[in-house]
């Protein structure tokens, strides 16, 4: 546990307690608020994506938080490795934000990449998600921006619910039964 | 910021390894992935320059047992360590939920952790996190090599909050560590969690 931590050196040997006054794990502050979705919402979320793959044709679409979140995905996802492409979805869209602002502009919402095979378009839905469209010959770009335009609108809608039941959920945690042995057991499996 | 979906029953954590340049934090990463069950890892995914430098993130996610029901998922991601990635270290800070400051013990590194450090108590405050209140802990890597600074002088330079800290050795991974401190980080998180 925290609150005993002891320095091990690199050869697996305790020496001497870490630093005086070290910060007990009750002293500690989420860096951030906790972002959650709900079994209502994340229903209502899948819908609407699912329609969106429908309507514009799209191999797969996902819904990312923009700290490299899945939220939703939906199509043919089978070959895709989701968490990496969240991952790197993220990353991109931080650094083009990061790219508008340097340039003066406040954002640029959408961005594009086209593939010889696949194409990606992703867009910002309710400035904290980010919506992303796999599309092939099948579907057109001009078709992708037209659905994905009607499709926001909906995410932004449910987004907007989302984030209002959050703010009502700020007194449930589902984590204040944990137990140090549970912490303690999450890592005797895999290490 | 951790991502509760109650649909899936899962928890994601998101972890930072922040340090100077060559300090050690993607060799933590690709000790984690080498010594880790493969079913418990996902694909490292290191964007480099070809010099093996990292130019914008490594990226590895590990699942952990359930915890109350929920999966656990962690999400490891290194930052660029040379000075003038700054920007890009500071979109990669966006939503950690700990960090991890890895230093090189070696005696002429002795200032570019220190600058490493102040460069991560300033990307902190960007996003008004306080670094005497999040989870945070420090790994003093690189013990193995001969010309290190005593970790009496690297705990009173880079530790003055008295956070947990653990060494660590480039030329011996299989000591414990590497996952001591990753362990360390993940349990303040969710002691975070539960007392929230």
């Amino acid at each position: 546990m925290l609150r005993s931590a002891r320095v091990v050196d690199w050869r697996g040997e305790q020496s001497a307690a870490s630093g005086q006054g070290s910060p007990l794990a009750s002293d500690c502050t989420s860096m951030n608020p906790r972002n959650v979705v709900f079994e209502e919402e994340q229903r209502l979320l899948e819908e609407a994506c699912t329609r969106l793959a429908r309507e514009s044709l799209a191999k797969a679409i996902f819904l990312i938080d923009q700290n490299g979140q899945i939220v939703v995905a939906v199509g043919e996802i089978a070959s895709i490795d989701t968490t990496s492409l969240a991952s790197l979805v993220a990353g991109t869209t931080a650094a083009t934000s990061s790219l508008a602002k340097l340039l003066g502009e406040e954002e640029f919402p959408v961005h594009f990449h086209e593939g010889k095979r696949d194409n990606l378009h992703i867009s910002l839905v309710a400035t904290e998600y980010i919506l992303t469209v796999v599309f092939d010959q099948r579907s057109s770009l001009g078709l992708v921006r037209l659905r994905v335009k009607k499709a926001t609108e909906r995410l932004t809608e449910i987004f907007g619910e989302l984030a209002r039941r959050q703010s009502a959920d700020q007194g449930a945690n589902v984590f204040s039964e944990i137990t140090d042995e549970d912490i303690d057991n999450l890592f005797s499996d895999n290490f | 910021m951790s991502f509760i979906n109650y649909s899936t029953r899962e928890i994601i954590l998101k972890i930072v390894y922040y340090g100077p340049g060559l300090s050690g934090k993607t060799t933590n990463i690709k000790f984690i992935y080498a010594a880790t069950n493969p079913e418990a890892r996902g694909k490292l995914i290191s964007l480099e320059t070809k010099a093996d430098r990292t130019l914008f993130f490594d990226f590895l996610p590990l699942s952990l047992p359930a915890i109350r029901g929920f999966k656990t998922r962690l999400h490891l991601y290194t930052v660029p360590g040379q000075l003038f990635y700054s920007a890009s270290r500071k979109l990669i800070m966006k939503g950690a939920d700990g960090v991890i400051f890895v230093a090189d013990s070696q005696e002429p590194r002795f200032e570019a952790n220190l600058i490493s450090m102040d460069d991560l108590k300033e990307n902190l405050a960007a996003y008004n996190y306080d670094i005497e209140k999040i989870p945070f802990v420090i790994q003093y890597n690189k013990r193995d090599l001969p010309n290190v600074s005593p970790v009496s002088e690297l705990r009173a330079a880079l530790n003055p909050w008295g956070v947990p800290d653990f060494e660590a050795a480039s030329g011996a991974p299989d000591g414990p560590g590497v996952f001591n401190t990753l362990k360390a980080v993940v349990k303040m998180i969710i002691q975070d969690l539960r007392n929230a």
